[in-house]
């Protein structure tokens, strides 16, 4: 039994070992191909099919991580304040909907990106566009702001509730005034990692806003690009130094903004006094 | 709708109370006196603190709750169609077994109530904090951090805060159910001497599984068993002479 135990302890070990090596592989070698490659010019030049810039893709992300935050941030919250405080947990009505929650989280990107395109591009036809590409990144990441917001608002204790209505406070005022501020730190936590996923989407993108690299979108319904399509667009284009710098800003995007999730979480929670 | 007065004595007439189809308070008639403090005893799940939450209608929130009967608080019926439910919980106070205070500065948890009750002006506030924290004895230990979080207090200053955040709404009763049963012997202490106190201007019941507690600070003292009121009377009477044999019993300690 021992030995079997000992046997097991090595597996994990291994398996451990395995999959940090997959992860530093990746990360190493990104930056070893992309890091010599990043310039000033890169970064920010004017495009020239010569040397192409991401300067079009870093605004494309901008505006795409905004509209899709924008709408999903209002419109999660509001549903996960309707599931967690004015319904009870066992109706069927609310089963329902968590299970279409829980089942549209699963549904492969491309898929919202063809419903995307079938929707803004063809139906609407606004064409490609950065509003068509930010709006189905928005209902691409709505399930995980809602499912995240509610279990945040569920975890507060009930006994905050209970204070606040004792001391003569609406439903309405106690949401808003104590049940959200104490969820604060998971809700931002969970808004930040959705930014995470907006900024490296791009099957969605592909379908939706074009993957017009040498131009930044004059307006909202222009088309664009965004750092993730720059790669795939880099890569098979002849690219491949562009692509290989492009992977490196993108990668420390992703990289910042898992850390800025971690740290504002526990400063709010600090702040509201949750961790002790 | 009718005024809260200044009149609070608190009374119930056939009060039945239903959780779905089990049967939790049974035909209770009671009046409770004002400006006293009276104690609900009795073991656990005998219905006392349901029978608290009656009278701030906190047992609304709770889903298959079912009341008959009626309740008056002076001359206004608590369950009444044009009683507004958040202005009785105003002008009737709660404090809850486990401290409970908001996750925010002590300042903002003594002002939630004036708030929310329309007060903004700075100067009112100020006054009404200052004021609320002295009348529950904790003044002098936060007022030089009344930024500061008030979850980082100690668990009795915690509930003295939540007294005060209560006070704040100028109760004319103050509901407490078991306030002291998380808390050391001297915090405690201090909450059954501020109870002491604030009895001159309010009407206290409180819900309590110590009895030398009830007897040393309750006038009243009603005696619960399987949600029945089995005796209600002097706190003296009621600890000395219990007119009824299951009192006794428990008060002498041999069940409950």
């Amino acid at each position: 039994m021992r030995k079997f135990y000992s046997a097991l302890k090595i597996v994990c070990y291994v398996a451990l070992g395995v999959s940090l090596t997959a992860l530093a592989a990746i990360v190493v070698n990104v930056l070893v191909n992309g890091a010599g490659k990043l310039s000033f010019r890169l970064l920010f030049g004017q495009y020239k099919s010569a040397s192409p810039t991401v300067f079009p893709a870093l605004v494309g992300t901008l505006q795409l991580v905004l509209i899709a935050i924008l709408i999903a941030v209002p419109v999660g919250t509001g549903c996960a304040i309707f599931l967690a405080e004015y319904t009870n947990n066992k109706g069927k009505f609310v089963k329902a909907i968590r299970i279409a929650t829980e089942t549209l989280a699963g549904i492969p990107s491309i898929v919202y990106g063809l419903f995307g395109y079938l929707i803004f591009v063809v139906a609407f036809g606004w064409g490609y566009s950065m509003l068509g590409g930010g709006i189905t990144l928005a209902i691409m990441i709505l399930p995980t702001v809602v499912r995240s917001t509610e279990e945040s608002l569920l975890a507060v204790q009930s006994g905050l509730r209970e204070g606040a209505y004792a001391l003569g406070a609406s439903k309405v005022r106690t949401i808003f005034k104590i049940v959200l501020p104490s969820a604060a730190s998971g809700v931002v936590t969970a808004i930040i990692l959705s930014i995470g996923r907006v900024v490296s989407e791009s099957a969605v993108l592909i379908l939706t806003v074009g993957m017009v690299v040498n131009k930044v979108p004059e307006t909202l319904l222009s088309p664009g690009t965004s750092l993730a399509l720059d790669i795939y667009y880099f890569a098979s284009h002849g690219y491949p130094n562009e692509a290989a710098a492009t992977a490196v800003v993108l990668l420390i995007f992703v990289i910042c903004l898992n850390l800025l999730a971690s740290g504002a979480g526990k400063l709010i929670k600090r702040k509201t006094g949750e961790a002790k | 709708m009718k005024n809260f007065t200044d009149k609070t004595n608190i009374s119930a007439k056939d009060c039945n109370l239903y959780y779905g189809d089990f049967h939790a308070l049974k035909n209770i008639n009671v009046e409770i006196p004002e400006r006293q403090v009276t104690a609900l005893i009795g073991p656990s799940g005998c219905g006392k603190s349901t029978f608290l939450k009656i009278f701030n209608r906190m047992n609304d929130l709770v889903e298959g709750c079912r009341i008959t009967g009626e309740y008056k608080i002076g001359d206004v019926n608590i369950f009444d169609k044009e009683t507004d439910v958040n202005l009785l919980r105003k002008n009737v106070g709660m404090v809850f077994q486990k401290p409970n205070p908001f996750p925010m500065s002590i300042y903002d948890n003594i002002a939630f109530a004036p708030r929310t009750f329309g007060v903004k002006n700075r100067y009112d506030l100020d006054a009404i904090v200052e004021k609320s924290l002295r009348k529950a004895d904790i003044w002098d230990e936060v007022k030089d951090r009344l930024k500061k979080n008030a979850v980082g207090m100690s668990g009795g200053q915690q509930q003295r805060l939540c007294i005060a955040r209560a006070l704040a709404a100028e109760p004319k009763i103050l509901l407490m159910d078991e306030p002291t049963s998380a808390l050391d012997p001297i915090s405690t202490g201090k909450i059954e001497e501020l109870v002491d106190e604030l009895k001159k201007d309010i009407t206290i019941v409180i819900v309590t599984h110590n009895m030398q507690q009830a007897a040393r600070i309750a006038d009243k003292t009603a005696f619960f068993l399987l949600g029945e009121l089995i005796e209600f009377g002097d706190t003296e009477q009621v600890f000395t002479s219990p007119e009824d044999e299951r009192t006794e019993r428990y008060i002498t300690g041999r069940f409950g």
